[in-house]
Parts: C-alpha cells; sequence; structure tokens
C-alpha cells in the first residue's frame, strides 16, 4: 500500500484548524501554550468568529502569539492587558476581544490592571495561563511560584518568610462583583484539554452577553523552567500544583 | 459667528474632544487638569456622539487603553500633569514604537517628585526629548490659550493620524485653569466604521477573507528588523519636521532683541515685548507653537539682526538648549527662569532682560 | 479700555465667582477677559485670589505685576497685595476683620462693609456681590445690564431665581460704598 492511498479525503481523521496558522512555534517541546493556542483557535473557528476576535498578546512567552492565531492581535505593554482589552471592548461592542496572559504578567506586574478591568466587569475574557515560573527571562520567581520551589531567583527555594506566598489571584478575581464566570482547568491530558475547551468557549460567548467579565486560568508546565522532561511536569503539576491550585469552577453565573 | 464661551483650558480641552469628534479618553484625577474628564463627565457625549468617557485606575492603565483604543483607528486621548506622564512613558514609547495615533494632555505643575501642583515648563525634555525608552518622537504642540486648548485637540488628532504618531498637547497649571473666552467650532461626527476601516488600513477591525490579520506590536527580536523599523520611524520624523512647524512671532520685524518662550511665558513676554519697546528697546518675541518639531530655522532667519536673545521659562532651562542649537553661538543666548511652580511677572522679566543686555 | 484686577479673601467668600461673574459680564459687552486663579487646597478655606483682565483688546499676560484695582478682603490679602495697586490705582477692602489699615497715599481707597451688610440683610451670601456694587460704583466698567446677562450666563437655570436678590445685593454696595483715601 502506498501513501498515497492513505491520504485520502474519507480516511481524514483530524484537521488543524485554519485559524492556526502554519508558523512553527517557538514554544519549548511540552510547552502548554501550544495547546492552549490551539483550543482558541478551534473556538474562534466554530464559533465562526474569525472576523470580529481582537486578541491581546501579554509580554512573556506569548508575546509572540499573534504569529500563530489568525485574527487580529495587539501586543501589550507587560501586565496591561486588561486596559487595553477595556479600551477595545468598549470601542468596539460588537467584538470579541481577549487577552492571553501568563502569571508573572497577569500576578505580578499587571495586578492592578486585571483586577480593576474585573471589577468594572468588562466584557472581555482572560486567558491565565499558571505555571507557577517567569519561563521567557529563564525561569525566575512566579508570584504563583510554590513554597520550596526551586527558580532562578529562589536557588534554595521559595521561602514565604524572603517572598511572600504564592498567590491565588483567581480565587481573588472570583471574589469581585465585576466578573461572571470564573474558572481553573487544565490541559494535560485529553479530557483535560475537552473541559478546558468548553470553559473557553463559554467564556467567548459571556463576552456578548453583557455579564461581565470572564477569567479561565489554565494551570500549565514549564518543563523547561521547571528543568523536567514534559512527562514528569505533567506529573510535577498533578502531585504539586493541583492541591494548592484547585481544578474548577468558582463561579458561574 | 459661533458662540464665544467662558471657559477654563481644561473644559476647552474637553469640549474640543467631543467636538472634534474623538471616541475615547481615558483618564485618573490629578490637579492641576483634573476639570478635563469632570467637564467629560458632565457633557456625556456616550450620550449623544457615542464617545466613551472613563476613569481609570491609574495614569499606566489610562494610557494603555489609549493603545488599545489606537489599535482600533478609533480617536483616543488621555490627559494628565507632570508626573502622572512620568507613569505613562512606557505607554508612549509603546505607542510611538507600534505608531499609534492619539493625543495626550500634559498640564505641567512643579516637579521634581510630587513637586507642587502650581504651573511650571519644567516637563520639556520629557516631551521633546524622549521621556521613555528609545529612540521616538512626539509631535508636541504648546497652548497658549483657552482656545489654543479646544483647537489643538482637533489638530492634535489630524496630525496624529497623518503620521500614525502620538501627539502630545503640552501645556501647564496656567493655561489649564485660567478661563478666557473660546469660540467652539462645528461639531464633527464621530468616524463610522467603514471609514475607520477605509481611512485606517492598519486598524484592527477584524480579520476577514480580503486582507492579512493585523498586528499592532512594537516588537521585533531580530535586530535587523528593529533598526528598519527606527530607520523608518526616523524618515518619518524628517518629514515631520519638515512640513508640521509653526510658531508665531511678535513685533520682529526691527527687532535688535529677541524673546523666545512657549505657552504661558509667550503671553508674558508679549507684555514684557510691549513694556520694553516703550522704555526704548527694539524687542521682540518668537513663539514656538510646535515644541517638536522645532522652529529652528525661524529662529534662524533672524539671526543677522539680533544682538541677543533670551529664553524665558517656568524651569531651570530646558527649551533654552535648543535655542542654542538654532543659533550655533552667533548671538548670546540668555535665559530667564522660574521653578517649582513660581510664575514669573512682566516685571521680573523685564528686568532680567535689562540686565541681560547690559552686562 | 483696560481694567485689570485682583481679587483676594478667604476660601468660601466667593472670591474666584466674583471674578467670574466680572468676566462673563464682560464678554457680554463683547470685551475680551482672563480670569487666572489661585487654585489647590488653599481653595477649601485657606486664602483664595483671583485675577480678572478686561479688555478691548487681544490680552497678552494674564499674570500681572502691578494692578488697577485691588480688591481685598482679609488681612493676608492686604499684606500680599496692597503694594501691587499702580500709583492712582483703587484700592476697594472690607474693614471686617482688618487690623492694618491700608497706608498707601498714591492711590484710592474706599471702604465697603460688605459682611456687615450680607448679616444684616440675613444673606451671608450676598457678601461677593455687595463687594462686586462696590466696585462697578467706583469703576463701572460693565452695566448692571451685563451683570445680570452674566448671571444668567454662569449660574445654573435652577439659581436663576436668585438674580433678583444678587441685584439688590450689587445696589446695596454701590450705597454704602465710602471713600477713605481719594486723590
Amino acid at each position: 500500500m502506498d501513501i498515497k492511498d492513505i491520504i485520502k479525503p474519507e480516511n481524514k481523521v483530524y484537521a488543524k484548524t485554519p485559524i492556526l496558522t502554519d508558523a512553527v512555534m517557538h514554544y519549548c517541546p511540552g510547552c502548554t501554550h501550544g495547546v492552549v493556542h490551539k483550543l482558541i483557535a478551534e473556538v474562534i473557528e466554530e464559533m465562526g468568529i474569525q472576523d470580529k476576535a481582537i486578541g491581546i498578546s501579554p509580554v512573556g512567552c506569548a508575546v509572540l502569539a499573534y504569529n500563530y492565531i489568525d485574527i487580529d492581535w495587539e501586543q501589550s505593554a507587560h501586565g496591561r492587558a486588561p486596559a487595553l482589552a477595556t479600551a477595545t471592548k468598549r470601542l468596539n461592542p460588537d467584538k470579541y476581544v481577549f487577552t492571553y496572559q501568563g502569571d508573572g504578567d497577569l500576578a505580578s506586574i499587571g495586578t492592578a490592571e486585571v483586577m480593576h478591568a474585573c471589577n468594572r466587569g468588562e466584557n472581555i475574557v482572560i486567558i491565565f495561563i499558571n505555571n507557577a515560573i517567569y519561563g521567557m527571562t529563564g525561569g525566575q520567581m512566579a508570584p504563583t511560584t510554590l513554597l520550596g520551589q526551586v527558580t532562578a531567583t529562589t536557588p534554595y527555594g521559595r521561602d514565604a518568610k524572603l517572598n511572600g506566598y504564592p498567590m491565588k489571584i483567581t480565587e481573588l478575581l472570583a471574589q469581585l462583583e465585576g466578573t461572571c464566570y470564573v474558572t481553573r482547568q487544565s490541559a494535560h491530558n485529553p479530557a483535560a484539554v475537552r473541559k478546558a475547551k468548553k470553559a473557553i468557549r463559554k467564556a467567548f460567548e459571556n463576552s456578548m452577553m453583557e455579564k461581565g467579565t470572564s477569567f479561565v486560568e489554565i494551570v500549565g508546565t514549564c518543563n523547561s523552567g521547571w528543568k523536567l522532561t514534559p512527562v514528569k511536569a505533567n506529573k510535577w503539576m498533578e502531585e504539586n500544583m493541583f492541591p494548592f491550585y484547585p481544578l474548577g469552577d468558582m463561579k458561574d453565573r | 459667528m459661533a458662540e464665544k464661551i467662558l471657559m477654563k483650558g481644561n473644559e476647552a480641552i474637553a469640549h474640543g474632544a467631543i467636538r472634534c469628534g474623538a471616541d475615547g479618553y481615558f483618564g485618573y484625577p490629578i490637579t492641576p487638569q483634573s476639570e478635563v474628564m469632570e467637564t467629560l463627565m458632565e457633557e456625556k457625549p456616550w450620550e449623544t456622539t457615542g464617545m466613551v468617557v472613563l476613569q481609570a485606575e491609574s495614569e499606566t492603565s489610562s494610557i494603555n487603553m489609549v493603545y488599545g483604543g489606537a489599535s482600533t483607528g478609533k480617536k483616543v486621548m488621555t490627559s494628565s500633569s507632570s508626573l502622572g506622564i512620568s507613569l505613562m512613558a512606557e505607554g508612549l514609547s509603546y505607542l510611538a514604537g507600534a505608531e499609534l495615533p492619539c493625543v495626550v494632555v500634559n498640564v505641567m505643575r512643579g516637579g521634581p517628585g510630587l513637586g507642587t501642583i502650581q504651573p511650571s515648563q519644567a516637563d520639556y525634555f520629557q516631551a521633546v526629548k524622549g521621556g521613555g525608552h528609545g529612540d521616538y518622537k512626539m509631535i508636541v504642540l504648546a497652548p497658549a490659550s483657552a482656545q489654543d486648548m479646544y483647537d489643538f485637540v482637533g489638530k492634535g488628532f489630524d496630525l496624529a493620524f497623518k503620521y500614525r504618531n502620538p501627539v502630545m498637547i503640552l501645556s501647564d497649571g496656567v493655561i489649564g485653569q485660567m478661563m478666557e473666552k473660546v469660540e467652539l467650532g462645528e461639531m464633527k461626527p464621530r468616524r463610522t466604521s467603514e471609514e475607520v476601516a477605509q481611512q485606517c488600513p492598519w486598524a484592527l477591525t477584524g480579520k476577514h477573507s480580503g486582507r492579512n490579520r493585523n498586528i499592532i506590536t512594537s516588537l521585533a527580536l531580530d535586530p535587523n528588523v528593529q533598526e528598519k523599523t527606527n530607520q523608518r520611524l526616523q524618515a518619518k520624523y524628517a518629514e515631520i519636521e519638515k512640513n508640521e512647524v509653526i510658531c508665531q512671532t511678535y513685533r520682529t520685524e526691527d527687532a535688535e532683541h529677541l524673546f523666545v518662550a512657549y505657552g504661558s511665558m509667550s503671553r508674558i513676554c508679549e507684555a514684557v515685548v510691549d513694556q520694553a519697546r516703550e522704555a526704548g528697546y527694539k524687542v521682540g518675541l518668537l513663539r514656538p507653537v510646535t515644541l517638536y518639531p522645532y522652529p529652528t530655522a525661524n529662529i534662524q532667519a533672524l539671526v543677522p539682526q539680533l544682538k541677543s536673545i533670551m529664553a524665558v521659562e517656568m524651569s531651570a532651562g530646558q527649551m533654552v538648549e535648543d535655542v542654542r542649537l538654532a543659533v550655533e553661538g552667533k548671538v548670546p543666548v540668555n535665559f530667564y527662569g522660574r521653578m517649582g511652580g513660581m510664575i514669573p511677572s512682566p516685571d521680573d522679566i523685564f528686568e532680567a532682560f535689562v540686565k541681560s543686555i547690559n552686562k | 479700555m483696560k481694567e485689570e484686577l485682583i481679587i483676594a479673601g478667604f476660601g468660601g467668600q466667593g472670591v474666584l465667582s466674583m471674578g467670574k461673574i466680572l468676566a462673563y459680564s464682560g464678554i457680554m459687552q463683547d470685551k475680551e477677559v482672563t480670569w487666572m486663579p489661585s487654585y489647590g487646597p488653599e481653595m477649601r478655606g485657606g486664602t483664595a485670589n483671583v485675577t480678572v483682565i478686561l479688555s478691548d483688546k487681544k490680552i497678552g499676560s494674564p499674570i500681572l505685576s502691578k494692578c488697577d484695582t485691588a480688591i481685598i478682603l482679609n488681612q493676608q490679602s492686604m499684606d500680599k497685595f496692597e503694594g501691587m495697586v499702580k500709583p492712582g490705582g483703587l484700592l476697594i477692602y472690607d474693614p471686617n476683620g482688618i487690623t492694618r489699615h491700608p497706608e498707601r497715599k498714591d492711590i484710592n481707597i474706599c471702604s465697603i462693609e460688605a459682611a456687615e451688610e450680607s448679616a444684616r440683610i440675613g444673606n451671608l451670601k450676598a457678601f461677593n456681590m455687595i463687594v462686586l456694587g462696590a466696585f462697578l460704583k467706583k469703576k463701572p466698567v460693565v452695566s448692571m445690564e451685563s451683570v445680570v446677562k452674566g448671571l444668567k450666563k454662569s449660574l445654573p437655570e435652577r439659581h436663576h431665581h436668585l438674580i433678583p436678590m444678587n441685584e439688590q445685593a450689587i445696589k446695596i454696595g454701590m450705597d454704602k460704598v465710602v471713600d477713605t483715601n481719594v486723590l
């Protein structure tokens, strides 16, 4: 049997969404970003909103997200994506506006912006990738870094006395009146991926219903930063991240 | 003729924004410019023109909201005072790097630090020479009256969109707080989505099959690409320098001595020119209206007839450096300034002038 | 015609609004005007002052070295602004609370018991209009008609019923102003 006999429309079981570009991703093998990018692209395709979606990329590993998802993009200053999204959505209420931010961007330098955008109940989607580390700058401590976790700036492990405690920003945002949907998901196995996609779709749908801000945290791995193989990183995440950052909806109204 | 209304310079900014068809204002309260947002909130333009007005949580957020709005081709603006502008420096550099049009108003107060709420012109360097990081320029307009404040908003947007570049209106507490007659121009409608898409093909209006996706970014990891970006920006700045210089002169025809002053100080120096003329001195005034691009050639043209120049500023001497660069040592350039929120009176300046030419 | 004046007193005495009404009145007579206030926390109880210029021609400096008229409503302002009146100019003050009366001999000086008069008519808010009346009696730079028009312009509609009271207060000021030094 020749390969040409296999490549036939009737044999097709999977196709990459055309909303994902053909650019080769710069993410490390094993990184969660690629999976989440694909989920967002699929949701945009399935909802038929390519011409209505505006993405806002952060500073951090996902700064180049605009190379991979074929929609209009703004690239934000570090932490300010929710401010950009606020104005973008208010001035263009017919658009689906989302930010895509990591934990350093969203939960450290951008704390004020995300708090206030959520508190105003901006009708936007915030996708928050929490991998408990600064990936792009080379694996330094993030606000979400676990106690005892070794990073480039906590070489002896995060010490609460020296560095404070890991921040559960998603729980904080769930307290705000302005958020309508706050959930924590992961993307480490097929079941989790399916659930995460459902959450992202719901968040996008909410943004046209004037219900307030939808916030989707995705606990992910940074196997390079964590200095683990992808498989071991997934295991470490399940054993260490999930107990502290439990998965599930915190708010849905 | 349209009705003339008594209003503060700050209020004129707000009316100028509504009437020139601005789409959005994002700001944070700070003295001495809070009346800008207060007036907008009072006027409720979202009910008439559809203009969005939002009080942000900080100046940092304001300028980034401007970035977000400008990315979609909308006419958006913010206003603040000195220290608030310092907080915006990162955003201004991003806006310039991503080539986004916007209007930013700085109603200057005295610094450094928390300083004073009284008027100052000590942010000239910040506005004209950078303030944020990287090789970038803002077009800088210096209003000298409430009418200028009104007019410069619309003019600022025109320039901002013509060059895809941030425009700063560099004002101060005198011009912001002073009330004068303002003639309100005609109400210009906001642009429709179709007009935005047509006039700003770069704007984020939604990717469709007719075009590639638009990306607003100031990032280029490849230095070869970043250098090209810089070269393109510099070429644009050269165009701006060639086309957009504005300056005014007062009694310079036979002047032997020249005051150079901008904004509120140009008003005060105008009175000093009259006072000095009465005392027998042949004095004139040159008022740069654009601080970037600077009226270098206009100053140079007057040099042959001059015995001296005096720059007058509410600062330790910032714009005076550009005067000196312009005259290249061909005539003495003196300086008189007050700092920290002190406003020189016409007598103060006249006295300093007489002293400077008799020394 | 050009009239450059400074009005100075405590925050809350209506110094800034008196200046504003005068500026509006000037506009009604097609004059050029500038109104430059002191601003900031001092407005809330401390000293407040405003520079008002009315002119037939375009106004250059809104900041003055010397003024034609100073209207002075507390001691701090007397200390600060008495010296700024041009020789031959006018100083109007309310003696209430003044411990050191004006001493200059080269200017016209008038007093107006505005605090007392406003208490007498039972309307403390009329204070600044009484002072304005005193000024307009001495320097009729704008007509009463323009002042009424200016009030209409500067007051929100819901306060327009107060205009006759203001008019009456201005007339009281005109009646009660007393010369204390005449050149």
